[in-house]
C-alpha cells in the first residue's frame, strides 16, 4: 500500500499542517510498518508528485483554504485517486462557518444569532450604521471571526461596541467576510466523530479550559497553557447531547470518515453549535488525537483502518 | 479533577520561560518560506554569491591537512591563529587590540548573550536603541532584564535622550548595566551613526560609567566607499565589541567574536566554556583557511555590489509605488529599511492580508519590548534578487492600500489583539 500523507500549502495555518502531517505520516509508519509511506507538500508539483508517487491513499491533512474548502479534494475524486476524509462537498458547506450554522440550525440544533458581513458592506452602508445594528441585533459581548479558515485566527471576544472595530479589521485581515456572533458563555467542549466501518460514532468529549480568556492560537498550540478534560465534565444526559449533535453535523454536513464538532454548554444545559472540523488538526496538542486515545484508539491505526476499507 | 496540560512540566519552567509560547506571527512566516512568496521578513545573507567550488577546496584542505585538529575540541577562547586573523578584519573599521582580547564565539549572538550573562542580574537595566535588534532583545529577555528603549533620529542613538533615560533610571534607583548601540547600518533602522554622534555616545557611557556593547555585524557592507570606524576604536576599556562572518562569509558557520578589556574577556571565556566548552574548531580552522587562501576583501566587494543593486531596487520601488504617507530609511549599507506605514494603520494586523498576497514582512512590535512599533515593518533586501524585491513592494503596495480603505471604513485599523510569543521569523527562514 502507497499512501501520500498531504501537508503543507499557503493558508495561515500551514505550521499546523506540517506538524499534523509528520506525526500522522509516524504514525502510520508504526501502525503499518509494511506500507510505504510519503509525505509531500501542496505546490505547484502536486499533479507531478501524484503521477510520480502514485499513490492507493492520499490522507489530506491541510488547514484552511484548498485544504478544507473541498477544492484538493475534488480533485482527487477528478483524478480517481482514493483519499481519508470528507468529500469536496462536505468539506465546503463544513468551511463555511455561516452555510454549516444555517444548515445545522436548520435541523434544530441550537446555535448562536449571528451576521454575516462582507467587508464592503461597511463600506457601502456605513461602519457606524452597520456596527450599530450589529449592537442592537447580536448584543455585547460578541464574538467576531472570519468566516472561513482555523486555529481561532482573526477571532476575537468583543466587549463593547468601542472594540468592534479593530476586532472586524483583525477578522477582514484573514477573510472578505465576518462572521459576528452572540457569545455564549459555559463550557467549551469538542466533540470527535469517527466512522470507520460506515456507522459513525462519536468520541469521548474533550473540555478546553484555556488560561486566558479565548482558546486562542497560543492557547492551541503551547503546551500547558491550556487545561484539557477528557471525559468532559458534564452530565451523562448533557454528553450524550453533545455528542447528538456531533452526530447530527457530521451526517447533516455530508462528513466522512472523522470530523470534529465544536460546541458550548451553558449554565441551562443547552448546547450550542459553533463549527464542525472536517480536517481536524492532530499536532502534540490537538483535540482529536485526546479523543481517541480516551476511546482507546491509536491515531496511527485509526487511519490505517479507514485507508485500509 | 484536575484535568490534563499535555506537558507534565508545566509548574517547573522557570520565569524566563514564559514569554516562550506559540505565535501566530511564527506561523505566518511559515508560509513566508514558500517560494511563491516573496519574503522581505528574514535577514539571510546571500551566501549563492559565494565562490562554491573555491569554499570546497578549502573545507577539503581543512580536513585534510588539519583534520586531526579541526575535529578535536579546542581552546574556550578559540584558535589563536583564527584570533590573529580576526585582527586582520576589525582593523578595517579601525578596532587595534591584542589576539589575548578576543574570544571566538558560536555567531557573535552567543557573544551578547555571554556578555549578558556575565553583567546582568534579572531586574538590571539594559538601555536598547528604538527600535533595536530582536535577537539582543530575546537575550536580555531570556536574562530578565529591565530593557529600556532610547529614542533614535536620523543619525542614530539621541545623545540627549540617552543622557535623560540615564539620568531618570537613576533616580528611580536602578542599576544600569549596559547601554547597547548598533552604530553602523542598524538593524532594523537602517540608519548609521555618524563619528560625532558615536563620539557623543561614548562620552556619555563614559562619564556615567556604563559599559557600551557595539554590536557590529554589518560594518563592511556599506555601500559608500570608507567603512565607518567602531566606537571601540575610540576606547579599549569601555567598550565590548561584537563582530561577525555570518555577513562577511556565511552565516552558517556560526563563527563571530568579541573584542573585549582583559577582566571582561577572562569572564566571558569561563562562560562560553561553561555554555558550549568551545566554539567549533570545524568551522573556526574552515574560516581560518578562507582568510588565509581566498581573496575575503574581494569577496566583501561582491556582496557590498550585490546588497547595494538590491538596495536600489527596493528604494525605487518603494518610491515608485508606496502610497501617500509611507516613509522609510534610507540604508547606506546593511540589510534593511524601516518603514512607517500611513497614520492609523497596523502592520501586525495587516501581515495576514499580505502572506496571503505573497509578501512578507516583520512587523515592528518584533523589535521592541514594550508594544511600540505597531505603524512599523521591516523590509529586508539582502536575499531576494532585484526583480522579485520590485513584485514584492508592488504586492506590499497593493496590501497597505486595502489596508488604508479599512482604516477610512473603520477610523481605526489598531487591532483588538496583539499577538503574543515570537514575532519575528525562525532564523532558517527568508
Amino acid at each position: 500500500m502507497r499512501v501520500l500523507v498531504l501537508a503543507g500549502g499557503l493558508s495561515p495555518e500551514r505550521d499546523v499542517s506540517l506538524r499534523s502531517g509528520r506525526r500522522v505520516a509516524e504514525a502510520l509508519r508504526v501502525a503499518r510498518p509494511e506500507w510505504e509511506v510519503a509525505e509531500a507538500d501542496v505546490d505547484a508539483q502536486l499533479l507531478d508528485t501524484l503521477t510520480r508517487q502514485s499513490p492507493d491513499v492520499v490522507v489530506p491533512l491541510l488547514h484552511g483554504a484548498a485544504g478544507e474548502d473541498g477544492s484538493l479534494r475534488d480533485l482527487l475524486d477528478a483524478l480517481g485517486i482514493a483519499y481519508v476524509g470528507t468529500d469536496g462537498a462536505g468539506g465546503r458547506m463544513a468551511f463555511d462557518k455561516p452555510v454549516a450554522s444555517t444548515l445545522v440550525r436548520g435541523a434544530g440544533v441550537s446555535v448562536p444569532a449571528f451576521l454575516v458581513l462582507p467587508q464592503a458592506t461597511f463600506r457601502e452602508l456605513g461602519a457606524a450604521r452597520v456596527m450599530s445594528a450589529i449592537g442592537a441585533h447580536i448584543g455585547f459581548p460578541l464574538v467576531v471571526k472570519p468566516t472561513r479558515g482555523g486555529s481561532a485566527l482573526g477571532v476575537a471576544i468583543v466587549q463593547t461596541e468601542a472594540e468592534l472595530p479593530a476586532a472586524l479589521v483583525g477578522a477582514f485581515s484573514y477573510a472578505d467576510t465576518a462572521m459576528v456572533q452572540a457569545f455564549v458563555g459555559g463550557t467549551e467542549i469538542a466533540a470527535g466523530v469517527i466512522d470507520i466501518d460506515g456507522v459513525p460514532t462519536a468520541l469521548p468529549l474533550v473540555e478546553i479550559v484555556p488560561d486566558g480568556a479565548l482558546y486562542d492560537y497560543t492557547a492551541r498550540y503551547t503546551a500547558g497553557t491550556t487545561e484539557f478534560f477528557c471525559p468532559a465534565r458534564v452530565d451523562d444526559s448533557v454528553a450524550a447531547r453533545v455528542q447528538e449533535v456531533a452526530l447530527r453535523a457530521h451526517a447533516l454536513l455530508g462528513l466522512r470518515h472523522l470530523s470534529r464538532t465544536d460546541v458550548i454548554v451553558d449554565a441551562a444545559g443547552t448546547v450550542w453549535f459553533l463549527e464542525t472540523n472536517a480536517a481536524p488538526g492532530m499536532t502534540e496538542t490537538s483535540l482529536m488525537p485526546q479523543a481517541l486515545a480516551a476511546a482507546e484508539l491509536d491515531a496511527g491505526e485509526t487511519i490505517a483502518r479507514i485507508i485500509a476499507r | 479533577m484536575a484535568g490534563s496540560r499535555l506537558d507534565p512540566w508545566v509548574e517547573h519552567y522557570a520565569v524566563r520561560a514564559r514569554g516562550m509560547t506559540a505565535s501566530e506571527i511564527r506561523a505566518l512566516f511559515s508560509v513566508a518560506s514558500r517560494p511563491e512568496v516573496v519574503s522581505l521578513a528574514g535577514g539571510m545573507p546571500y551566501v549563492s554569491a559565494l565562490d562554491m567550488d573555491s569554499l570546497a577546496d578549502t573545507v577539503a584542505a581543512v580536513i585534510r591537512e588539519s583534520g586531526a585538529q579541526a575535529l578535536q575540541y579546542g581552546s574556550g577562547q578559540g584558535d589563536v591563529t583564527l584570533r590573529e586573523q580576526i585582527l586582520e578584519v576589525t582593523g578595517e573599521v579601525g578596532v587595534r587590540a591584542h589576539p589575548d582580547d578576543i574570544i571566538v564565539t558560536t555567531g557573535s549572538q552567543m557573544a551578547l548573550d555571554l556578555v549578558t550573562r556575565v553583567f546582568c542580574d534579572p531586574g538590571d537595566v539594559v538601555l536598547v536603541e528604538s527600535p533595536s535588534y530582536v535577537g539582543a532583545l530575546g537575550v536580555f529577555r531570556a536574562y530578565q532584564c529591565d530593557v529600556r528603549h532610547v529614542a533614535m533620529d536620523e543619525n542614530g542613538l539621541d545623545p540627549v535622550a540617552l543622557q535623560q533615560a540615564i539620568d531618570d533610571v537613576r533616580a528611580a534607583g536602578k542599576r544600569i548595566k549596559v547601554i547597547y548601540t548598533i552604530p553602523s547600518f542598524h538593524n532594523p533602522a537602517g540608519i548609521s551613526q555618524d563619528q560625532k554622534r558615536r563620539e557623543q555616545i561614548l562620552a556619555i557611557a563614559q562619564n556615567n560609567g556604563i559599559l557600551l556593547l557595539e554590536d557590529d555585524p554589518y560594518g563592511l557592507l556599506g555601500f559608500e566607499g570608507v567603512a565607518p570606524q567602531a566606537i571601540r576604536a575610540l576606547d579599549d576599556q569601555g567598550v565590548v565589541y561584537l563582530g561577525s562572518f555570518s555577513k562577511t562569509i556565511a552565516s552558517g558557520l556560526r563563527v563571530g567574536w568579541a573584542v573585549a578589556p582583559h577582566g571582561v574577556r577572562e569572564k566571558l571565556v569561563l562562560a562560553a566554556e561553561a555554555a558550549t566548552l568551545c566554539p567549533s574548531n570545524y568551522a573556526q580552522l574552515t574560516v581560518s583557511q578562507y582568510l588565509a587562501t581566498q581573496p575575503w576583501r574581494q569577496q566583501v566587494k561582491v556582496f557590498q555590489e550585490i546588497y547595494r543593486e538590491r538596495r536600489d531596487a527596493l528604494l525605487e520601488s518603494l518610491q515608485a509605488m508606496m502610497p501617500e504617507g509611507t516613509r522609510w530609511t534610507i540604508p547606506a549599507g546593511g540589510f534593511y529599511s524601516w518603514v512607517t506605514l500611513p497614520a492609523g494603520l497596523d502592520a501586525t494586523s495587516m501581515l495576514p492580508r499580505a502572506v496571503a498576497a505573497l509578501v512578507a514582512y516583520v512587523p515592528g512590535t518584533g523589535f521592541y519590548v514594550d508594544g511600540q512599533g505597531r505603524q512599523n515593518l521591516r523590509l529586508s533586501y539582502c536575499y531576494p534578487e532585484p526583480d522579485r524585491i520590485r513584485e514584492g513592494v508592488r504586492r506590499l503596495a497593493g496590501v497597505i492600500e486595502t489596508e488604508l480603505e479599512l482604516a477610512q471604513t473603520f477610523g481605526t485599523a489598531e487591532s483588538l489583539h496583539q499577538p503574543t510569543g515570537e514575532s519575528t521569523p525562525a532564523p532558517d527562514l527568508a
